[in-house]
This record gives C-alpha cells, structure tokens and sequence, in this order.
C-alpha cells in the first residue's frame, strides 16, 4: 500500500472519533455564578465537561458523580457533610477533583462513610484536596489506576471503634498514593487486596493505630515515607513481593508498638530506611526469603525481633547504633543470616588484616533478651552488672541462644549510606 | 564538727589518693569520649563506671581511712570533744572529698566534650547525682563497718562483701524471685526491691532516660511511670538519703558506745 492511503485512514479516522470527544463545557459554580449548587451543575454536566467551584460553604448531602468530568476549586471551596453525610462519591472513570476542602463527615457504625469514595472507578486523580474531620477519608473500591496525590488529611480520632482510616483501598490495582500528609486517624493509609501499587513521599503522624497497613496486597512499593508517633507503626501482613525502601520509622512507642510489623511475608525487601527510637524496629513473624539491608537501626528498644517462624531472612550491611537490644527471638535455632553488619555494641572486635571486617565474629542476641520474653519485670535489671556477666557467659558458650545466630563478618566502622541517619 | 569536717576535708584533698582518684575519673572519662563518638554510648560507659566503681572505691577508700586515722582519732577523743562530732565530722569530710574527686573528675572532660549542649544532659546530672549520693551513702557504710571491727581484716572483708552483695548478689535475687513467683505480677515487687538497694536505684534511674525506647514496651511502662514521674521521685529521693542517714546513725552509736 502507498504511503498517502495511509495517511488518509489516519485523517478518517481523526473525523471519526472528534464527535466522541465534544465539547469541553466550562460549568462555573458559585454565589454569583450560573450555578448555585455543585449538584446542579454535576446533573447538567457532559463526558469531559470541567466544574469549576469558587469559594464559599456548599451544604448538598452526597454529591455522586456518574459521568467522566473534572471539578476543580478555586480559591479554597469547602464542602460540608454537616456530620451526618458521606460527601462525594464517584462512580465514573476519569473523574479528576482537585482543590476542594471537605469538611465533617457523618460518623456511621453501619457503614463507612468517607470524603470523597471511588467505587469502580479507572484513570481518576484526586489531587491537593484537604480533608478536614473526616470519618473515612479517601476511599477506593474496586479501583484501577487512580493517582491520589498531595492531599491533607486531617482527623481528630480518639478511639479505634469509632474512628476511620485517612486512606483506605480494597481491591485495588494500580493506585499511586503520593505526598499526602495524613494524621489523627485510625490507620493513616490501609490496603486490602491492592496489587501492583506505589506508596511514596507520605508523611503519616498521630494515628491511632498503623500509619500504614497492609493486608493481602502483592508487588507494591513502599518508598521514602515519614511515620511518626502512630499508635503501632507499620504493619505488612500477608502479602509478598513488597519492596520497603527509604522510609523513616520514628518515635513508634509503646507495648505494642513496632517501626515495621511483618506478618506472613514473603521475597520482600527491606532496604534504606531508618528505625529511630522505636520500641521495636521490625518485629518479623512466618518471614521468609526477605533482605533486610542498608537500614539504620538506631536507638530502638530492640532494633530486631525476628520469631523462630521466620526463615531465609537475610540481614546484611545494616547499622545497628545504640539500641538497648540488636536483635532477639524466642527461638533456640535460626535459620537466618546476619553476616556483614555494623554493630556499635560489639566491642571485642578487632581487624589485623585491616579490611574493615573484624577477624571475631559477633554474637548479636544476648541471653538478658530471652530472659525479658520469660518474665518482662527483670526489665527492671537492665543495665546491671549481673545481667552484664550473664550475658557474656553466654556469650562465650551459647547455652540458650541460638549457636548460630551470628554475625561473621561483622565490620569495623559504620556504614555510610546514601542517607545519613543524622544519628552521630 | 564544722572544724573536723574542715580539717577532715582539707588533709584528705592534698592527699596523694584524692588525687589519684580524680585523675582516674578525668583520664576514664576523657578516654570514654575519646574513643566513642556517640554521646549516648558515652553516657552508658560512665553510667557502668559510676555504679560499679564509685561504691567499690567509697568503701576501700574509706575503710583504709578510718583504719590509717585509728590513733588520730583516738588522741583526739582524749580531748573534751563529743565523740559524734568527731566521728560525723571525719565522715563527711571524707565523703565530701571523694565526691568532689568524682564531681571534678567527670564534669570537666564531659563539659569540654559537650555534654551542656547534649540532649543527654539531664540524665549526665542525674548520674553525678546518683554518684554522690552513693559516695556518701557507700563511705557511711563502711566506716560504720570499720568502726564496728576492730580486726582490720574482718572489716575489710565484710565493707567488701557488703560492695559484692549490693552491686551483684543483690541483682541475683530480685532475679531468683521474679522467677519463683513468675506466675504472679511482680511488677510491685521489682520495683520495691530496687527501692531497697542504693546502686539499683541510682541504676534504674539513670536508665529510664537512656533506654526510655525499650522501656516503652512490656511492663517497662509500669517502672517509667514509678521513676520517670513526680509520684517516684521523692519516694526514691528518701530512699537514697535513708541509706546514707541510717548507716550515719549507727555509725554515730556506735561510736558512742565503742571502748576506744
């Protein structure tokens, strides 16, 4: 075929598809515009047509939207949900909502109620929205490829029964969720069944329960996230394939309180993050073939405590920096490996041959740990001169920690990652 | 007794070992900051420094003190002086001497290294605090004791023993029976069992800012919440200055009584 009938298919078929995409219709919103009411503009708009909402309190209920379109705020509307509503609820693909405030959503036992819900919905973007006293915030079901981008999202959550979580996803493919601040929730980003999906550059404060919480969800990326103070850290339960890449785990104290909570993972990675002042780093349970690698593990209360579940985990070239225990588990044999670390508490090491790796090894797991897991008030000897000598006889023939739980080529200085724990 | 403190005092500060000890807490601790760069880990080394070596060192010290001084002190009791004030006077001397040794010692390396801009600042005046208190409260054990036994060696070996009991066998038993009663909630007797002994209570109160991460967990709460707060301090306040007081008493009466 010549060149020039080509050409020609190309322009029919350009004639053919212009009716499919219209007109873009422009349909203003305000106390002063062609609109009072974003639901009768919503009702009246076409596939593609752009809702432009100027400033000012829309009182509506639920708003649904059935139809493909855009809904942009200018100058900071706010939506209310007057505490009893749920507020916007999208059901068509290609739906962008951008720039609104919505503000108090209704609490419900029997149903959750949330901000802005997806349901079923493709190609959407919900973008620099802020949520103020919402019950759920964000919440997508049964989506794909939806981009959640630089919202604020803030709760005033005080129980976990009755409170919701900032984002929430249930069988979801796809989904970036990107720079959102979101705090004083019950979980601040909660995943269930979402598959192949991107965690990044969130900040998560304050909540009640996980910052971040995984059920069931394969091959997502974790990356470059801040947790602070939430009530139980992080949690990655039952999922595999998940990379965990250069978050930060602060301040994540208390009884139940982890950095990380790994239940029943799998062929995951765990690299570039820092665990600062945890109570506990990673808690690892039913863990398998996992690397943990180039982390900081600083001033935790135990840096690791990885339970005799877990199996082919590998620990290598991971700082361990004044934590009150490295690493612990209930187990007396180990089936992990832990060769080519940093340890600020290993003081017997020296190096003759001078290449950076200590010519003893390092037993990491000391008895006085084993001996808080039986009986948690000799906490209250921590420190002591006794515990001390305990230790170091075990440490010199190992009765009750595992013989081979050992570093054997633990390094000489601390590693210096790409990022700096800041922690001198 | 202001005049036996003085003069108690001020022999024992140009004495060869108030010096030595000074020297050896400013070479330890310029040596600990040296070779850690962490202040965190610093303050662990002079923590371990501080609960084990200043009530061992305050009961030698003192031992030998009250021994070498013996005939001294006998001369003296020839003059019309009360007995108590003599004694009480000697003591406080010496206990002031070895803390100022300690206090000198540690503070100057520390300050030079930084530790007024530290975030560990509060938990280093907590250890020169507990110091203190046990440089006063070991050194009134042992003079007691010395005063007690006339045979040296007997005192020396019970002021010794009484050093192994506190900073280790002690330890050993609050294990024993946090296992025995392993079923019930031991949590009170812990902390009642610290209470009773000077070095685990300077210990535990010097850890509760240094491992306040792990503490967080477990029942550690529960020990944080007695000795991190206002409801523990005092309580742990009078329990140190019972432990200097009492021995102080004993010493005093015994004293009294003792056929010189």
């Amino acid at each position: 075929m010549p060149s020039v009938n080509m050409n020609r298919l190309f322009y029919i078929l350009i004639l053919l598809m212009s009716p499919l995409q219209g007109h873009s219709t422009l349909l203003e919103v305000g106390s002063d515009k062609d609109f009072r009411t974003i639901m009768e503009a919503v009702g009246l708009a076409g596939k593609g047509d752009t809702i432009l909402i100027h400033s000012g309190l829309y009182r509506e209920g639920s708003i649904d939207i059935r139809t493909p379109m855009v809904i942009l705020g200018i100058d900071d509307p706010v939506i209310d949900g007057e505490s009893t509503y749920e507020i916007m609820r999208i059901y068509a693909d290609s739906v962008t909502v951008k720039g609104i405030t919505f503000k108090d959503v209704g609490i419900s036992y029997v149903e959750d109620r949330s901000a802005i819900r997806l349901i079923k919905s493709k190609h959407s973007v919900v973008e620099s929205n802020k949520l103020v006293n919402a019950f759920f915030g964000i919440y997508l079901e049964h989506c794909r490829d939806i981009l959640v981008r630089d919202n604020t999202i803030q709760g005033n959550a005080r129980m976990e029964s009755n409170s919701g979580n900032a984002i929430h996803l249930w069988y979801c493919k796809e989904i970036q969720i990107e720079g959102n601040y979101a705090e004083g929730h019950r979980d601040g980003i909660y995943l269930e069944f979402v598959d192949n999906s991107v965690v990044k550059d969130n900040t998560i404060k304050n909540n009640l329960r996980y910052g971040l919480h995984f059920m069931f969800s394969d091959n997502d990326l974790y990356l470059n996230n801040r947790f602070e103070h939430n009530g139980a850290g992080v949690a990655v339960m039952f999922s595999k394939y998940i990379q965990m890449e250069q978050n930060d785990f602060i301040n994540n104290w208390g009884s139940s309180a982890y950095g990380l909570l790994l239940k029943e993972i799998t062929d995951s990675e765990i690299s570039n993050n820092r665990f600062t002042r945890n109570t506990t780093g990673i808690y690892a349970e039913g863990v398998n073939r996992t690397n943990i690698h180039h982390n900081d593990f600083s001033r935790n209360g135990w840096a690791l405590n990885i339970l005799g579940s877990c199996s082919d985990i590998n620990v290598h070239g991971n700082n361990f920096l004044y934590n009150s225990f490295d690493v612990s588990t209930n187990s007396s044999r180990n089936y992990n490996t832990y060769d080519g670390n940093f340890w600020s508490d290993n003081t017997n090491a020296y190096d003759l041959d001078r290449d950076g790796v200590s010519d003893v090894p390092y037993r990491p797991v000391k008895l006085f740990s084993y001996m808080i897991g039986y009986m948690q008030s000799s906490t209250i000897l921590m420190r002591s001169l006794l515990v001390d000598l305990v230790n170091y006889a075990e440490k010199v023939a190992p009765v009750i920690t595992p013989h081979n739980l050992i570093d054997n080529k633990p390094l000489m200085r601390r590693i210096e990652h790409d990022r700096d724990s800041g922690i001198k | 007794m202001r005049k036996f403190i003085k003069y108690s005092f001020s022999d024992l500060v140009r004495s060869y070992w108030t010096i030595i000890y000074f020297l050896f807490f400013a070479i330890i601790s310029s040596a600990i900051l040296y070779f850690s760069a962490d202040m965190t880990k610093s303050i662990v080394s002079i923590m371990n420094v501080v609960i084990v070596l200043i009530p061992l060192v305050s009961i030698i010290f003192s031992t030998i003190y009250y021994y070498n001084s013996r005939e001294f002190t006998e001369l003296l009791l020839a003059q019309p002086i009360k007995r108590s004030s003599l004694i009480l006077g000697q003591y406080t001397g010496l206990a002031l001497s070895l803390s100022l040794s300690f206090l000198a010692g540690v503070s100057i390396p520390f300050i030079a290294g930084g530790i007024l801009a530290s975030e560990h600042f509060l938990d280093f005046l907590l250890i020169l605090l507990a110091g203190t208190c046990l440089s006063f409260s070991m050194s009134a054990i042992a003079y007691m004791t010395a005063l007690r036994h006339e045979n040296k060696i007997l005192g020396f070996g019970i002021s010794l023993f009484i050093w192994f009991f506190l900073a280790v066998l002690y330890d050993g038993l609050i294990m024993l029976l946090l296992v025995l009663f392993r079923e019930y909630p031991t949590n009170s007797l812990a902390i009642v069992m610290t209470l009773l002994n000077p070095i685990d209570l300077s210990r535990v109160s010097i850890m509760l800012g240094l491992d306040i991460s792990a503490l967080m967990g477990y029942t550690g709460a529960v020990f944080l919440k007695f000795f991190g707060t206002m409801r523990g301090l005092p309580i742990s306040l009078l329990s140190m200055l019972l432990w200097i007081l009492v021995p102080a008493y004993f010493m005093v009466r015994i004293a009294n009584k003792k056929d010189f």
